[in-house]
């Protein structure tokens, strides 16, 4: 029992300081993951090395990809100085030797706190003529005390959006979809979406082809994936943007509204079929297309496979836990299939979040849910220990509960440390959706199968 | 190719004759895809399997969460280690300071799991609000009664390497705290090693069979009261991996306890290691008893390994590892399954480190100090090499070179330290070599085997007639 120190929530002291077992990790994390969704672009970290190495460590972990990024690699003496000569530096030895079409900076909790202005760096180093001529730098302050990896993914996402769409006098005939944090595989479903759909759309960022790259037998420091700064640019004529995902892409999506007069529909990431529904909705309105059969058709094969589940769903208890812009629809889709989401916890603060479980979860009266902080492993063992549940959804973090508790456990969001494959299925759109559902079942049942007794044990189920 | 102007002296080739002036130690160039992590790292790693300690991180959430539950080090009672305490630095505190939070925290995770001492953590940013950790862990301690050492390892300090040092000074402190135990003869503490899939139970195994008792593994399954006493040992046996060496020559200085410097990896080495201890103790027993361990494991080991070593002829391997002596090890141990060594690297090793890996290595090896993932990608075509020994960053890369892959770092799952281990080792390393999988990756691209058939399909009969 790794975790027998764990007691009922309610039986715990207040815990005034402390995280236990956080569920989150820090804000550079996800600036890495947004910048790898450009095409020709390498994250650099500005602070010690070992926050780099970490990010890094943690991105391979997840994808199983080799995750390029450099850092300022701070020393004592910088700490005090002020980092502005490393990364001055460093960007010579970067554009020289790794040829990136753009540096994305992204700060560190050290730089932060010596006060380093990446702003007034990133200027000094473009008028030092640092950053050779037709190649580019974009940066995003993320102090990890702030917020969290989600935050860090949407401040990196507005830099973009800060930087490279220009407003012409022509409007293009497509549309923005701005990309909540999801694996390679949803970025590629969506990508499909927008085609059934006959949809000309700029995905910012697409992971896809970065961080589910084939094998070539060599190894490319800047994989043909990414969103291309020619269509980064084209972003200011589009004729809208649908923001999927509120924490990762909301800011972008008004900063881009602000600078280029592009309006945007705010959506959840599509995840379950309401979500999906309200999502191929805005991409429709947005697009002014209509909904193809295709579509459709998807969606009644969704439908019809949940109706032949349904009754193993109906009342089952589910605790739930990761990023706000995954499991808000998550948890919205595990009502609708009749589940009970007894515990909801995400580490990551931000008042939208108990707005949307207040919405969701509010007239369920066994239902618990907390963000930010406190909102920890820890606090989610405990709620499950008050009031057992029959599934646990969320990252690999979760496994020491499920095991403690010999709970079915089904791996979900970021990062998954310990299985392979999950960054080749999405479970966004219908068919993300059905693949989701599917394993939600398959969990549920092996459960059934593992524990019937003998005459119970069924050979049709 | 293209190498770092400044990292010109961070590469050489084994030649003989001439001397390899590689320029390590160096901190990792602004602006290099390093492979390296921070002193926080590495003190964090080697204190960890501490078993019975608390361990608190007083920081911002990031470096605990990559540092929980990392290192696959085990334990056989408390699983206290396992769990990951932050003090989660606000933008509050960063500002106002965090000793407050950290006295809070401290207090409450003491009371409710009363563990026999706690390590507080400094990161970079503790470093630079300038908190007196110090302080605090003073104040703790003597409310607590247990002993709270700071472990003063903000990460710009430097590499990891510096973190190890850091990490034997905070053990310092706890050595050396309780004088009334008393040994038995034959006492040896063993340094270095942290259990990684219970390799240090093998090895204790082997001492204990030879007569030897030991008194505190440092810090591999560790506990607090075998430390608190570990100055009473006869002898420390250190693994060479630098990570323990500094605590060896404190506990040398204050308590005149010498030490031995060993390795468990690969036959020889770990059959010295066994008779230096006897040895030391000039006890003709305990060299008997050794020498009849090690026949008996050689016996069934050595025809173990020969079927793997003839499979493996002529295969050449990459390495590149956190401390240059785990890639000496590595080296010899190659060498007795039949692959050569093409590349060889480390992150912290020191010029002794790599004037030993010249003189051990063909003439031809490439000899790197801290890489990274271009250069090395570059290394392994050049070399046409087939195997990749590393850490976790290096897997994908190998991968995507169509490589095999064996993790010799914090995230292998076998033992391969000791006899047992040297199987393993063989085995991990042919069955990657081996994998049928290789063939797909060697002609990636599909090809149409037959020639498509032209016949104009109208020209084709129609069955329906
Ligand atoms: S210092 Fe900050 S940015 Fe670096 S690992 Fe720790 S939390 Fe993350
Ligand atoms: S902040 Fe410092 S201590 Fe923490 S991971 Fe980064 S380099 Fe290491």
């Amino acid at each position: 029992m790794l975790l027998r120190h764990t007691q009922k929530a309610s039986e715990t002291i207040e815990r005034k300081a402390l995280t236990v077992n956080p569920a989150k990790t820090c804000q550079p994390v996800g600036a890495m993951y947004a910048a790898l969704g450009v095409h020709g672009c390498l994250p650099h970290s500005h602070g010690s090395q070992g926050c780099c190495s970490y990010h890094r460590s943690a991105l391979t972990r997840h994808y199983k990809e080799p995750v390029m990024a450099s850092t300022s690699s701070f020393t004592e003496g910088s700490s005090v100085f002020g980092g502005q000569a490393n990364l001055l530096q460093a960007l010579t030895n970067i554009y020289a030797i790794y040829e990136p079409e753009i540096v994305a900076v992204h700060s560190t909790c050290l730089s932060e706190t010596i006060g380093d202005d990446l702003g007034q760096i990133c200027s000094k180093a473009v008028a030092d003529g640092k950053v050779p001529e037709g190649k580019h730098i974009v940066y995003a302050p993320t102090p990890s005390y702030v917020g969290s990896h989600v935050t860090g993914y949407a401040n990196m996402l507005k830099a973009f959006v800060e930087k490279f769409p220009i407003k012409t006098d022509e409007k293009k005939r497509q549309i923005n979809l701005l990309s909540g944090w999801v694996e390679p595989s949803d970025m590629r479903e969506l990508k499909r979406i927008m085609a059934m759909m006959d949809v000309k759309s700029v995905l910012l960022p697409d992971t896809s082809d970065v961080l589910d790259a084939p094998m070539t037998g060599e190894f490319q420091m800047y994989p043909n994936g990414g969103t291309t700064i020619p269509e980064m640019v084209s972003m200011g004529d589009s004729m809208a943007t649908v923001a999927a995902g509120w924490f990762a892409t909301r800011d972008a999506a008004i900063a881009l509204e602000n600078q280029c007069k592009v309006k945007f529909t705010q959506t959840d990431i599509p995840v379950g079929l309401k979500a999906t529904d309200r999502f191929i909705q805005a991409v429709a309105k947005e697009a002014r297309v209509s909904v193809p059969e295709s579509i459709n058709v998807e969606r009644g094969r969704l439908v019809d496979a949940l109706t032949d589940m349904q009754q193993y769903f109906y009342g089952k208890k589910v605790a739930i836990y990761g990023d706000p812009d995954n499991i808000i629809p998550l948890t919205e889709f595990l009502i609708d299939l009749g589940m009970i989401p007894t515990a909801v916890v995400s580490g990551t603060p931000g008042k939208e979040f108990m707005k949307r479980m207040d919405a969701l979860l509010g007239d369920i009266p066994e239902a618990r849910y907390l963000n930010g902080a406190q909102a920890d492993m820890f606090l989610m063992h405990g709620w499950i220990k008050e009031n057992p549940v029959d599934l646990i959804i969320g990252n690999t973090y979760g496994k020491y509960i499920a095991r403690d508790e010999n709970i079915p456990f089904l791996r979900y969001g970021f990062p998954i440390l310990d299985r392979i494959g999950h960054s080749y299925f999405p479970t966004v759109g219908y068919m993300g959706t059905l693949n989701l559902v599917t394993k939600i079942l398959d969990k549920l049942m092996d459960k059934i199968d593992e524990t019937a007794l003998e005459e119970k044990f069924e050979l049709v189920m | 190719m293209d190498i770092l102007k400044e990292r010109k002296n961070q590469v050489a080739t084994a030649a003989s004759g001439s001397p390899l002036n590689l320029d390590c130690g160096k901190k990792s160039t602004a602006g290099a895809v390093s492979q390296r992590a921070c002193v926080f790292c590495g003190s964090r790693v080697v204190l960890y399997p501490i078993t019975d300690a608390l361990h608190l991180i007083h920081g911002p959430v990031g470096c605990a969460a990559y540092t929980w539950d990392i290192r696959g080090s085990l334990s056989s009672g408390s699983e206290m280690y396992r769990l990951s305490f932050t003090t989660d630095l606000s933008e509050n505190e960063v500002v106002f300071g965090g000793e407050k939070k950290l006295y809070k925290s401290l207090i409450e995770l003491i009371d409710k799991h009363q563990p026999k001492a706690a390590f507080v953590y400094s990161t970079c940013i503790v470093g630079v609000i300038g908190d007196d950790v110090e302080a605090v862990c003073r104040r703790v301690s003597k409310e607590k009664g247990i002993d709270v050492l700071p472990v003063q390892s903000e990460g710009f300090n430097g590499t990891k390497k510096d973190g190890y040092k850091v990490a034997c000074e905070a053990l310092d402190k706890l050595v050396g705290t309780d004088n009334e135990a008393q040994l038995p003869d034959y006492s040896i503490n063993i340094l270095g090693d942290f259990n990684l899939a219970g390799e240090l139970w093998m090895l204790t195994e082997y001492y204990k069979k030879m007569g030897v008792n030991i008194n505190a593994t440092i810090t591999g399954d560790g506990r607090v009261d075998d430390i608190r006493k570990a100055h009473k040992a006869s002898l420390n046996v250190v693994q060479c991996s630098g990570a323990m060496m500094h605590l060896a020559k404190l506990m040398k200085d204050k308590y005149d306890v010498p030490f031995m410097k060993v390795s468990y990896f690969g036959i020889e080495d770990m059959s010295d290691a066994l008779y230096d201890v006897a040895h030391f103790f000039k006890s003709e027993e305990l060299f008997k008893k050794a020498q009849l361990l090690v026949k008996e494991e050689l016996g069934t080991l050595i025809p173990a390994l020969a079927k793997y070593r003839e499979a493996l002829q002529g295969k050449k391997a990459a390495i590149y590892v956190g401390g240059a002596f785990k890639a000496i090890s590595l080296v010899k141990a190659l060498r007795l399954i039949g692959v050569q060594t093409a590349v060889v690297g480390s992150q912290t090793g020191n010029k002794e480190d790599y004037e030993v890996l010249k003189e051990l290595c063909d003439e031809g090896t490439i000899i790197v100090d801290d890489s990274n993932p271009n250069e090395l990608s570059q290394f392994v075509i050049q070399t046409n090499s087939d195997i990749f020994i590393g850490g976790v960053k290096e897997r994908p890369i190998a991968y995507k070179l169509g490589l095999g892959f064996c993790d010799h770092n914090h995230e292998r799952k076998e033992a391969l330290a000791g006899y047992e281990g040297m199987l393993n080792f063989a085995k991990e390393i042919y069955a990657t070599a081996m994998s049928p999988v290789w063939q797909f990756t060697r002609h990636h691209k599909m090809r149409s085997s037959v020639a498509l058939d032209q016949t104009p399909v109208d020209s084709l009969p129609n069955s329906k007639e």
